[in-house]
């Protein structure tokens, strides 16, 4: 069943000269994992702002076509409806994050809601332990390193217990190593609890191994949406600007050259080395 | 040529950021500066142009001490492109942002007007000249604040974190940009976090933890040792991590290119007899 659905959906900025997408038409599964890149500038971050309304709620301009989100509008639903279902989370955690302690920062949304007191004391409890960040709770969330604070900002999602979280290059700011933590937190939130992830990255180096879904937009349009295994093997995702996996690619220059590898195209290291130790090994 | 010694610094909160900093770096080279969050990477770029003044040691720039000069006579040498694009644009066209800085530094129109079209064919933003940068997006925003600072051409080149929201053709530019500066003779300094961009270039590596360098040498070297790199939360690149579990075959360790791992990889294959 599809969780997320637009149809031809077109949106153009205030004071922009062209549409930033157009004619858009795609689908998210429930329990997806869902990637979607492009070259910079190519609409990803746009398609992400209708998803919980802040297009056209917040941005304003002008909207054609039809979006479904868990059941909603987008369009008609107040943002705040919308959050109940689908979590946001940005690129710089910073821009997120107000309270003066970590756990009064992810208590802050079910309040708002109205939640009881108990309820909020068991989610919250709740999403900072699958966050790993429960020890950390009465720390104030800005004097915590960065990699910690992104958690916050997913714990705080991760409390209004949404269908969909979508995160917009969550890592960019962080060091390798919590980046890395990062998209082990998410993979673990989708393949557990069976949240639908949809995750904005040019990085795919770091995350295409865990997508179930890839689409990759150019100029406001989508341009391949499918299987990431056969849609990164083709060359013209690689000419569109994409950048493919290093193992990926390695595999591809090496099947050129006549290696017999197996067909299905390895997505991170892990999988290239198995696939080369089998290959290589002294006869 | 920049010269660090034994800095320390202090914000007026009482954090130590930087715990007895030295490094050189010659004209003409290329230095990445990697490390966790909170090393103080930001930090130090911020002494090269004279932001910040050390609490304790000396920082020079070209035989000057930052110290007895201002940011504004330094910027025309070093030019510092910062993380977040939104903390330097302001201007209502993008041309107008570029055009700024020249004006300061007293360009003539002609050779202004020169300036903007080269930065903007440089960065792919031509098609941007008359639009606000308010209405691009976060990467396009990113190459009008390094278009804005390329175009006076500065001897030195400071960037903060210049991959962020590129793609892989933007990234490939940037990465052709840096060589051709340095062949004419200029410095680069990145602080980044994106391994796969720097095990690119391969350039001299500085990793950071807790306020002080705790390695310093070729991208190569460095990115290839483990050990090294998680003290510093920085992980292996993708093409040595596969070459770190290809440990059986009896081939290198230290491969960080993925051309250079092809050949390697071919080289084996044709010895193993492989058909």
């Amino acid at each position: 069943m599809a969780i997320i659905e637009t149809k031809n959906l077109t949106y153009t900025y205030p004071g922009a000269a062209k549409p930033s997408i157009n004619d858009v038409s795609m689908k998210v599964e429930k329990g997806e994992f869902v990637l979607i890149t492009g070259p910079s500038g190519c609409g990803k971050t746009t398609l992400c702002r209708c998803f919980n309304g802040l297009i056209p709620h917040f941005y304003q301009g002008e909207i054609k076509g039809e979006i479904t989100v868990a059941g909603m509008n987008p369009t008609k639903h107040h943002t705040h409806e919308m959050a109940k279902s689908v979590g946001m989370v940005f690129q710089n955690p910073e821009n997120q994050l107000f309270a003066l302690s970590i756990e009064k920062d992810v208590a802050f949304g079910l309040e708002n809601l109205g939640v009881p007191r108990e309820e909020i004391r068991r989610r919250v409890d709740w999403a900072l332990m699958q966050t790993g960040i429960y020890d950390l709770r009465e720390r104030s969330p800005h004097e915590v390193s960065g990699g910690q604070q992104q958690r916050v900002a997913i714990a705080a999602v991760l409390a209004m217990k949404p269908e969909i979280i979508v995160l917009d290059e969550p890592t960019s700011f962080l060091d390798p190593l919590s980046a890395e933590k990062i998209f082990e937190v998410i993979h673990e939130l989708n393949r557990k609890l069976g949240i639908t992830v949809v995750l904005v990255e040019h990085r795919l180096d770091l995350t295409a191994k865990y997508a179930d879904h890839i689409i990759i937009m150019d100029e406001g349009k989508v341009c391949f949406d499918g299987n990431p295994r056969e849609i990164l093997s083709t060359e013209e995702t690689r000419l569109i600007g994409v950048g493919i996996p290093k193992a990926t690619l390695l595999y591809q220059l090496l099947r050129k050259e006549g290696i017999k590898l197996s067909d299905v195209t390895p997505l991170s290291s892990e999988e290239l080395a198995t696939l080369l130790l089998e290959a290589l090994k002294p006869q | 040529m920049i010269e660090v010694e034994n800095v320390h610094f202090t914000y007026p909160n009482g954090v130590e950021a930087l715990k007895g900093v030295s490094l050189t770096i010659r004209d003409g080279e290329f230095v990445a500066i990697m490390g966790q969050n909170g090393a103080g990477k930001t930090t130090l770029i911020k002494h090269f142009n004279g932001l910040l003044k050390p609490t304790k040691g000396t920082v020079r720039v070209d035989g000057v001490e930052t110290v007895k000069t201002s940011v504004a006579a330094l910027a025309r040498n070093v030019g510092f492109v910062f993380q977040n694009p939104d903390h330097q644009l302001f201007s209502e066209t993008v041309e107008e942002e570029i055009a700024f800085a020249l004006k300061n530094f007293g360009f003539d129109a002609e050779v202004i007007e020169k300036r903007i079209s080269w930065a903007l064919n440089l960065l792919g933003l031509e098609q941007y000249r008359k639009t606000s940068p308010f209405l691009l997006s976060g990467g396009e925003r990113k190459r009008v604040a390094l278009a804005s600072v390329l175009a006076w051409d500065p001897k030195t080149l400071v960037l903060d974190e210049p991959t962020i929201g590129q793609d892989y053709q933007q990234k490939e530019k940037l990465r052709q940009f840096i060589v051709q500066m340095q062949t004419q003779g200029k410095t680069v300094v990145v602080v980044t976090h994106d391994v796969e961009f720097v095990a690119e270039c391969n350039p001299r590596v500085v990793l950071m933890k807790d306020g002080k360098i705790v390695a310093d040498g070729e991208g190569r070297t460095i990115l290839t040792n483990p050990e090294i790199l998680a003290q510093s939360s920085v992980v292996l690149p993708q093409i040595t991590q596969i070459f770190m579990r290809l440990t059986p075959l009896g081939l290198p360790k230290d491969v960080i290119d993925v051309y250079e791992a092809k050949e390697i990889l071919l080289k084996c294959w044709r010895r193993s007899g492989g058909k």
